[in-house]
């Protein structure tokens, strides 16, 4: 009985109490919240390690035995996001200690992005269906706040969406939950598993099925049901929009991804075919909002909704080839969309906003920057032999497989279309010549300069690594997927090992 | 809001209020009660306090911020998971010191106990936050 995979719940709720005494000592919650977001990096990366073998690392807490207590168990999936989220953190916490402005920082940012990671972590590893609510509505009671952090106009007016909209959805979780308790008899993911794949209840289990994909739709930004992603994430400073379009829609499709491999497979003609429609058509609705705007920032959170429908499309197929290429593709999306999400982030910093039309000429006058935003962008487009281009290549070549012309038709023109929104924001802020020079609002050099672009830097390599290193990155997610499609180790490491 | 009857029925009610609200934290264990409902019980006292006189005068007997008060509780909750980690038992496992005192009666202590104080002041930490911000609008 080991504490670790406990750990990345417990290490940002430390973080958050001691960033609350710390409440009027700025500097020393940065370090806090860096200190943290490194040891629930570490732990990840731990837990990663004990389950790289295919094993599941499980832990009752408070000794209580499944399927009665609460229990946690990481799998290699699991594992995977887990890193993802807390290298985001540890990134994202660099910088906003260089750009978030104090007035953020004293109401609470860092205690909250802490507590929302405890969230996003606690989703990830929970093994209890009612837990995962729980989670659900730790993280979005954090995001709330860090939503509305600051006041301004256009952020309450995308708060308000946002919490409607996911009030909503915890509404239908909740139901959802009630029915499928009241049908089964138990909440624990993997006893939930072995009871409906035992039983044939029919109709009913399709319908608490399909709440389920609506609740978590709404979560992940999935069609038809994304409308309030592009108002709200535009509104708040770069580290939120970035913290946000890593985890918080991540976590929606993440829980899609386990309950419809894990307990929901009993018909998958009807609700993997529907899951595969809501992925085509999100990611055309998504690309296609992302090409009207002419707002760096609101480019870059629209596409987060047609990145989305990538996800969920390897989910539709429900092949191991597919969830293979859905799982390399979610670590390929938030590495790349934070970075994107940073730079743009460090041009407004330098330039002071995001307008297409206003900037130009960055290409010139900062090279090293211009070279972090291509690599990236043309990462997401799907360019080799960048990250972007295998996780695509993956899906297309599972859809192909499975006789889905039509999914990888509409997967390949987004994909051009993604190009299209990329070049264009090329184009106008890297290479036509600005408008009116725009001066440079601080001085973007030295030491300093460089350690803010520190994450920056790390997030181009790894999306240059991810496709360069694609063979063991293309093992891993494989192994991942398998034990996905085959739930029963799953199952059988939390029911019988305890 | 200023009314004599107000302030001194206050005055005798703050401290029976709370010695009410440790008791239910105690009783909890076993019967209704617990650290949620205490640390309401303690918030309400002291709104209470706040309304007759004044937030200031509520913040001053309270003698630290809530927000200080919840984050103790939560750290408070946190360790109370930490003792059954020595004796190889999983986090929050509940464990238990039985005490004999020397007029014979016996005493269970247990982290679920520590951790049901860490609720207590968590509630009584939030409840205070958001009421003394509420009046301090005006």
């Amino acid at each position: 009985m080991t504490l670790l995979p406990a750990l990345p719940i417990l290490l940002p709720l430390c973080g958050a109490v001691f960033c609350m005494l710390l409440r009027t000592h700025l500097a020393a919650q940065k370090g806090v919240a860096l200190l943290f977001s490194v040891l629930v990096l570490g732990a990840s990366i731990g837990l990663l390690a004990q389950t790289r073998d295919g094993s599941v690392a499980v832990m009752n807490v408070g000794n209580w035995a499944a399927p009665y207590g609460i229990t946690l168990a990481a799998d290699m999936f699991s594992c995977v996001m887990l890193v993802l989220s807390g290298l985001l953190a540890v990134s994202v916490f660099i910088y906003a200690c260089f750009d978030l402005d104090t007035e953020r920082i004293r109401f609470g940012f860092f205690p909250l992005s802490l507590i929302l990671l405890m969230g996003v972590n606690g989703a990830f590893v929970t093994g209890d269906l009612f837990n995962l609510y729980v989670w659900f509505e730790v993280l979005l009671t954090a995001s709330f706040i860090l939503l509305a952090l600051g006041g301004e106009q256009p952020q309450l007016e995308g708060s308000i969406k946002y919490v409607t909209l996911n009030l909503l959805s915890s509404a239908l979780f909740l139901a959802g939950i009630g029915i499928l308790y009241g049908m089964a008899g138990t909440l624990n993911m993997a006893e939930l598993a072995h009871v409906v794949q035992q039983g044939d209840r029919g109709g009913l289990v399709t319908m608490v099925a399909v709440m389920f994909m609506m609740a978590f739709g709404i979560k992940a930004g999935m069609f038809p049901l994304y409308f309030w992603l592009p108002a709200s994430y535009p509104t708040p400073p770069a580290a939120v929009t970035a913290l946000f379009s890593g985890l918080l829609t991540k976590v929606g499709a993440y829980s899609m991804i386990r309950v419809f491999t894990l307990i929901f497979i009993t018909d998958p003609d009807f609700l993997h075919v529907l899951i595969l429609t809501g992925a085509g058509l999100t990611m055309v609705s998504g690309v296609l909002a992302a090409a009207a705007q002419y707002e760096m920032r609101k480019i870059l959170a629209v596409h987060i909704v047609s990145q989305i429908g990538y996800v969920i499309m390897g989910l539709g197929l429900f092949t191991p080839l597919a969830l293979t290429g859905t799982i390399i593709y979610l670590i390929h999306i938030i590495i790349v969309k934070t970075n994107l999400f940073l730079v743009a982030g460090a041009i407004r910093r330098i330039k002071g906003t995001y307008d297409l039309h206003e900037l130009g000429g960055l290409y010139k006058e900062r090279p090293g920057l211009s070279v972090l935003f291509i690599i990236s962008a043309m990462s997401l487009a799907g360019v080799p032999p960048l990250s972007g281009f295998f996780a695509k290549f993956t899906l297309i070549l599972a859809g192909l497989n499975r006789g889905a012309w039509v999914i990888v038709a509409v997967a390949l023109g987004v994909s051009l279309l993604t190009l299209y929104s990329m070049v264009k924001i090329w184009t106008y802020v890297f290479w036509k010549p600005a408008p009116e020079p725009l001066p440079d609002r601080i001085t973007a050099s030295g030491g300093k300069w460089l350690a803010f672009l520190s994450p920056m830097i790390a997030f181009t390599l790894l999306a240059v690594g991810l496709g360069i290193f694609a063979g063991p990155v293309f093992d891993y997610a494989q192994t991942a997927a398998d034990q996905l499609m085959n739930s029963d180790a799953y199952i059988q490491a939390v029911l019988g090992g305890g | 809001m200023s009314s004599t009857i107000l302030r001194t029925a206050t005055r005798y009610m703050f401290p029976p209020l709370l010695v009410f609200s440790i008791y239910l934290l105690f009783r909890g264990h076993h019967f209704p009660g617990g650290g949620f409902v205490g640390g309401l019980f303690a918030g309400s006292a002291f709104s209470l306090y706040a309304l007759a006189f004044s937030v200031s005068d509520a913040r001053r007997i309270l003698r630290s911020d809530p927000r200080d008060v919840t984050a103790a509780g939560l750290a408070l909750a946190l360790i109370s998971g930490i003792p059954p980690l020595f004796s190889g038992h999983a986090y929050l496992t509940g464990t238990w010191w039985m005490l004999t005192l020397p007029s014979g009666v016996h005493l269970d202590i247990g982290t679920p106990l520590i951790f049901d104080i860490g609720v207590y002041f968590v509630v009584l930490g939030v409840v205070l936050t958001l009421v003394f911000a509420l009046g301090e609008e005006q």
